[in-house]
């Protein structure tokens, strides 16, 4: 049983509990894999997914969960409602709650808003990103995609790859891989790289080369140009020079290692596209294991009422 | 608290072997019929009269896990239950399904067992098999077809099965008295 009625960040989350949702999440995936697909636990619940930021994958992937697991859904986006007009976040949730919703799915661009909510709301409430802060079933499915590969993760050697200061993806997975027992290096510009990130235990490299040697497994992210007020490097075209990588890098490293992007990937900037699409690369895995990791957090946090 | 045993071997061995018997009366056929054993503690027991049914049969029957727990009418009334595996890689399309477990007393678990089967298509036929049916617990209207032994109890009272399969020394079934 999970210990909060809420998934905030991983932060907050033990390994007991990170263990639980991503053994749920593998009865989930067998369900998924059924001709019928769909199981009545959440039928009596409602659930708001409140985006107040842009998302393909995870706002279809926690609407696919939920119709899944019976819930009955509501969908809500910032642009074009009421938000626009001046209407506050408590006052926007607060009613969506008063039309008898259970649970709320919700992004937003800043950082601690689930968090702030969860002080204030009655409801369950499911963190789908907080800004630059955390993106805890993102962290939850690539454990669970890193687990189905590599098996335990404790000891093994994983690589954190491009823009990690404006990742909420990286936070929430340092904490989900150091949680683990995984060594975890952090590699990037080290302008992209925030100061003092050691103190969370991870390595920091800015060689691409000798990090995809020593790793059993890179995670690689997108450059958030959307979040850069300011130039971090010359150019994309540099960039890519530097810390892009490609089939070739791959296939001339001493073992196979495992490649994942929690998307949407910029092809030719951080991974080619036949480093993408190559058998290296569990990126798709990762999208279909996030509709199961979904469902077992939804699962899990709406048993507690 | 106290334990009483109420079946363990060679009285199980027995019991399997006559249950295996009614089946086999009733024409069961390894081309037609299928095993599901319900988790936790049915698949032990669905194992053994597969393998039972093989030997007497001299042929082998197929045998599935089927978890019924994202089916269970007590969800959000109780505390989470953590779900365990589900494995039947066969069709159970057409087919005459033996839904096996180990203890059958309200009835709910078979209720949310014959649910979570839908998911995997329309059987032709669904029999059950309990090795222990605690008389008179019934919430529901089920009754299982072929019963190892019926036990009259009380609902404060708890039936206690273990397997040698899960670790135990030996397979015994226990009634337990708060």
């Amino acid at each position: 049983m999970l210990k909060s009625p809420h998934l905030l960040g991983i932060k907050d989350l033990d390994e007991e509990s990170i263990h639980l949702i991503v053994k749920t999440a593998k009865e989930f995936k067998e369900v998924l894999n059924r001709p019928i697909k769909k199981v009545p636990s959440l039928r009596d619940v409602t659930i708001a997914n409140v985006f107040f930021e842009n998302s393909t994958r995870t706002r279809l992937s926690f609407e696919l969960a939920e119709k899944r697991l019976s819930a009955d859904t509501i969908n809500f986006s910032a642009s074009g409602s009421s938000v626009k007009k001046g209407e506050t976040l408590l006052d926007t949730v607060n009613n969506i709650l008063a039309m008898k919703v259970d649970m709320i799915v919700m992004r937003h661009a800043s950082p601690g808003a689930p968090h702030y909510l969860a002080k204030h709301i009655k409801a369950n409430i499911v963190n789908a990103g907080d800004g630059t802060h955390e993106h805890p079933t993102q962290a939850l499915l690539d454990t669970y995609s890193l687990q189905e590969k590599l098996g335990d993760l404790s000891g093994k050697n994983i690589a954190i790859i491009g823009d990690i200061l404006h990742s909420r993806v990286a936070l929430s997975n340092i904490y989900a891989l150091k949680k683990q027992g995984a060594n975890v290096r952090l590699c990037g510009p080290s302008t992209l790289i925030p100061k003092h990130i050691q103190s969370l235990g991870v390595e920091v490299s800015h060689d691409v080369k000798s990090t995809l040697q020593w790793c059993d497994a890179a995670n690689v992210l997108r450059i958030q140009l959307e979040r850069q007020q300011i130039k971090y490097f010359p150019s994309l075209r540099e960039y890519s020079q530097f810390f892009g990588i490609t089939r070739q890098m791959l296939e001339e490293l001493p073992k196979e290692i495992v490649l994942m992007h929690p998307g949407p990937i910029n092809r030719g900037v951080e991974l080619s596209s036949d480093a993408a699409d190559s058998p290296h690369s569990i990126i798709l895995d990762q999208v279909e294991n996030g509709v199961a990791v979904r469902m077992a957090v939804l699962y899990l946090l709406a048993s507690r009422g | 608290m106290t334990r009483k045993l109420i079946l363990s071997s060679p009285l199980l061995e027995i019991t399997i072997s006559r249950l295996c018997q009614e089946l086999i009366e009733n024409q069961i056929q390894d081309t037609e019929t299928v095993i599901l054993g319900l988790q936790p503690r049915g698949i032990y027991f669905a194992e053994r009269i597969a393998a039972e049914l093989g030997k007497q049969l001299n042929t082998n029957f197929q045998v599935g896990r089927l978890d019924a727990t994202f089916f269970r009418d007590d969800y959000r009334r109780r505390d989470t239950i953590a779900p365990n595996s589900t494995d039947i890689s066969f069709l159970i399309e057409n087919k005459r399904v033996i839904l096996v477990d180990d203890v059958l007393a309200t009835g709910r678990m078979v209720r949310a067992a014959l649910d979570a089967m839908n998911s995997f298509g329309r059987p032709a036929k669904v029999e059950l098999c309990v090795l222990i049916d605690r008389i008179y617990n019934r919430d529901l209207p089920i009754n299982a077809d072929y019963v190892g032994k019926s036990v009259n109890t009380l609902p404060t009272e708890k039936v206690l099965v273990e397997w040698k399969e899960q670790g135990h020394e030996a397979d015994k079934i226990w009634l337990i008295t708060q």
